[in-house]
């Protein structure tokens, strides 16, 4: 698709130590404690020092003025190679690919990959109004319904284009508050009925209440390292097979119906080596189901348009046919800003290491996880994907 | 279909007045060329000078070619409805009391797919004419309206946020007295204004015209002379907080520059009609206009300044009349900054010289009062903030863009 050079492999290179700190709705605390957070739990959870973490890549909204510079002094890191990635929903798989090369080229040994926000009560509304230039210039003052409304044209033009229909998300929705009732932390704690979902009240058409993430404040990390160094460690660890990112692909498309993948799948799967047929778990980006439809399009799992009858023809809580966002995702454990964009990788971590949060997928040996992000004007601009393996 | 604009009833004196508040009116710089186009009525979008692409949103380099040149051009204003949301929830102050909001992305025929509001008459699929508008918090919007005028449709809900249409308002014309605050008395009769109070300084003495006034549908005369401080405040004190509009007509044109007066006496008279007889009329009315941004259908909306074009730029041989208008200008600017915060808008409208007795020896072109009248009418129901109203006024405004020395020395005679 993209042509080009072949890309290196990510030989020797693993992920491993997966954290998520338990979201909270409303927090009053800052997104450095959030971060710290995560922090702290992974060099628990790798056993090391924080003067071993000599690689950092940090993703956050809600940091200002700092940034992953003044994150280092804050929590007395001094890391030699550093990255911030404020790609939003795209951050968790961005964040790997960069660290993964770090570590491959030995510019760092130990890359912490952290994402954290905090929620202030009133802390969404600024973001949403100071978001980017073009949305402060052309989408906020016009309704000022955030990112609800434009995936409410985005969805509203897919159902016109694809003939999806409400009861297609539903299903999604559904099953992802079922994988996530075995999450105790899960911000959604109540089973998700098709009627529940039909009739919630209206936020923007075509979208209803259960077709939007809540934000809220939480925080993800990982740790990327040579494989011999997690053997050491005796931590369990994941394989990277491939990789992929695109921005703003697909410009002139009116309406945003697919995303980066589309341009990029074919090279994820060549790089990988493997066919989708052999994934056991996907885990997408989920802050609106359509985007989730588009996933399994755009990614492979079926052609374009193929969408709504995909989703009618397989199951997706973790004992289906195609066990998809297996925790719940962020639809029913809440969007913890740009730890939403990690959230799939830890979980599909602690999947492919037999150690989930919720219920273990009935086989878990390769995971897709894709990401998406940053509603710059009118669609996500940042799309990007990984594919995963249980260490052998 | 649009629903006719019920007239609103009496105000209950017992509910609190809702306060005014604003959407978001922080633009990137850049995005102010969209402003400047808005506020004199034009659509106009980017055009890159290099390769003719046409784009949206507001952009430092082409995002074909990355030419800096990049200006915004007049560009065709129709389009197709691609696709259309209601907008039920909404994290803003403004906008949540405002809901359920319609908006939309529009194909344009030049190009790129925007995001507007939508007038209740567009709807998804429809070929629409897009707008560009000053909203409530005087910040330039796109809107989408059908592509041909349906009945009614000046009374659409989101289209009325950003316009100060006439209809149903409370109009004070200043001065009743002379031709064009006769013939906007008439203007906003016809536009169907609820009551228009037409200032009058001494009653007792008769003037011209005075029957035809009377006559008018809605007109009311009241005592007002912007000289007296006194006069103005007990008029603000009655009607203060039923005036929606407020056009200021009072005049005073004499010719002659610096040299030829002795003395301040004329310059003093003119600066005490035209500059303080602002003033005036701002500190008594402004207050309780700007509280009432958001007072229902009959909200306060607008204060407009007829200013001579050369307040622009000085005509010598109306000069120190020139100079008095620079100063009402000055002080118009100021308080647009002042009523914005209670989505009051300030509307500046330019003339040449008026086909008046004051101008009797300037040859044509002039500009007859009802012009003037229906201009300004029609600038309020656009929502404009600077409209130019004659040839000449047009020709000054757009030698002023292109070479400003030359105009000087030109209209130095």
């Amino acid at each position: 698709m993209t042509g080009g050079a072949i890309r290196m492999a990510y030989d020797g290179v693993v992920a491993c130590a997966p954290v998520t700190v338990p979201y909270r709705r409303f927090s009053i605390n800052t997104a450095h404690w959030w971060i710290a957070r995560a922090l702290d739990g992974l060099r628990r959870a790798a056993g090391l020092e924080p003067s071993q973490i000599d690689g950092l890549v940090l993703s956050s909204f809600t940091l200002g003025p700092d940034t992953a510079v003044g994150v280092t002094q804050h929590l007395g890191l001094s890391p030699r190679w550093l990255d911030h990635v404020p790609m939003g929903g795209a951050s968790g798989v961005v964040g790997l690919r960069r660290a993964a090369r770090a570590v491959q080229c030995g510019d760092a040994r130990f890359v912490a990959c952290v994402a954290g926000d905090t929620n202030h009560v009133d802390s969404f509304r600024k973001t949403l109004s100071t978001f980017s230039r073009f949305a402060q210039d052309a989408v906020y003052p016009y309704g000022a319904g955030g990112a609800n409304a434009s995936f409410a044209l985005i969805t509203k033009n897919y159902m016109n284009k694809y003939g999806a229909r409400r009861e297609d998300f539903g299903k999604i929705c559904i099953a992802q508050r079922q994988n996530a009732l075995a999450v105790p932390f899960a911000m959604m704690k109540k089973p998700l009925t098709l009627d529940d979902y039909m009739t919630a009240r209206p936020i923007c058409d075509p979208l209803h209440l259960f077709d939007c993430v809540m934000p809220c404040a939480g925080a993800e990390a990982f740790l990327v390292c040579r494989d011999d160094d997690a053997k050491a460690l005796a931590i369990p660890a994941v394989r990277l097979l491939a990789t992929i990112e695109r921005h703003n692909a697909f410009a002139d498309d009116p309406v945003q119906e697919r995303g980066g993948w589309a341009m990029d799948a074919g090279e994820l799967w060549r790089m990988a080596g493997v066919t989708p047929d052999r994934i056991d778990i996907v885990e997408t980006y989920d802050d609106y189901p359509v985007v989730v439809m588009m996933q399994f399009e755009d990614l492979g799992f079926c052609k374009k348009g193929e969408g709504p009858d995909f989703v009618r023809s397989h199951s997706f809580t973790t004992d289906g046919d195609f066990p998809h966002n297996t925790c719940g995702g962020q639809l029913s454990m809440g969007q913890a800003g740009a730890a939403g964009g990690y959230l799939g990788l830890t979980e599909a971590m602690r999947q492919l290491t037999g150690r989930p949060i919720g219920r273990p997928a009935a086989k878990a040996e390769l995971a897709l996880v894709s990401g998406f992000g940053m509603i710059n004007y009118d669609r996500g601009l940042s799309s990007g994907a990984a594919i995963l393996a249980r260490a052998s | 279909m649009t629903e006719p604009l019920a007239r609103p009833k009496r105000k209950n004196p017992l509910r609190r007045t809702r306060q005014p508040l604003l959407p978001q009116s922080v633009r990137s710089r850049t995005a102010h060329g969209l402003t400047a186009a808005a506020a004199q009525g034009r659509f106009e979008l980017q055009r890159c000078v290099d390769c003719a692409a046409v784009f949206y949103p507001p952009r430092d380099a082409c995002p074909r070619c990355l030419s800096p040149r990049v200006p915004f051009v007049p560009v065709d204003d129709r389009g197709t409805l691609a696709v259309e949301t209601t907008i039920h929830a909404s994290t803003d102050p403004y906008f949540r009391e405002r809901m359920p909001w319609r908006v939309g992305l529009v194909r344009l025929d030049c190009g790129p797919v925007v995001l507007a509001h939508l007038h209740g008459d567009a709807r998804e699929g429809d070929r629409v004419r897009l707008d560009l508008k000053l909203d409530k918090g005087g910040a330039p919007v796109l809107v989408a309206l059908p592509a041909k005028d349906t009945p009614h449709m000046t009374d659409d809900r989101q289209l009325r946020e950003m316009t100060c249409d006439p209809k149903f308002r409370r109009v004070l014309i200043t001065d009743g007295r002379n031709s064009v605050g006769q013939a906007m008395a008439k203007a906003f009769s016809d536009a169907g204004a609820a009551i228009v109070f037409v200032g009058v300084a001494d009653a007792w003495k008769p003037f011209a015209g005075q029957e035809m006034l009377r006559k008018l549908a809605g007109v009311e005369i009241v005592p007002l002379d912007l000289t007296d401080t006194e006069s103005v405040t007990e008029l603000a004190e009655q009607n203060g907080a039923r005036t929606d509009i407020i056009v200021n007509t009072a005049e005073h044109v004499r010719p002659g520059g610096i040299l030829q007066r002795h003395g301040l006496t004329v310059a003093r008279e003119e600066m005490d009609v035209r500059y303080f007889g602002l003033m005036r009329l701002a500190q008594a009315f402004g207050p309780a206009m700007r509280s009432r941004g958001a007072d229902g259908v009959n909200s306060a909306t607008a204060f407009v300044n007829l200013l001579s074009v050369y307040a622009l730029m000085n005509w010598p041989a109306y000069g120190a009349y020139s100079a008095t208008e620079a100063a009402c200008l000055s002080a118009a600017q100021c308080l647009r900054a002042e009523l914005r915060p209670g989505g009051v808008k300030v509307l500046n409208v330019f003339f040449g010289p008026l086909d008046t007795e004051w101008f009797q020896t300037v040859p044509p072109p002039k500009v007859a009062p009802e012009a003037l009248a229906r201009a300004v009418v029609q600038a309020l129901q656009r929502g404009l903030e600077d409209v130019f109203v004659g040839d000449i006024a047009e020709e000054v405004r757009a030698r002023l863009s292109v070479n400003p020395k030359a105009l000087e020395r030109e209209l130095a005679g």
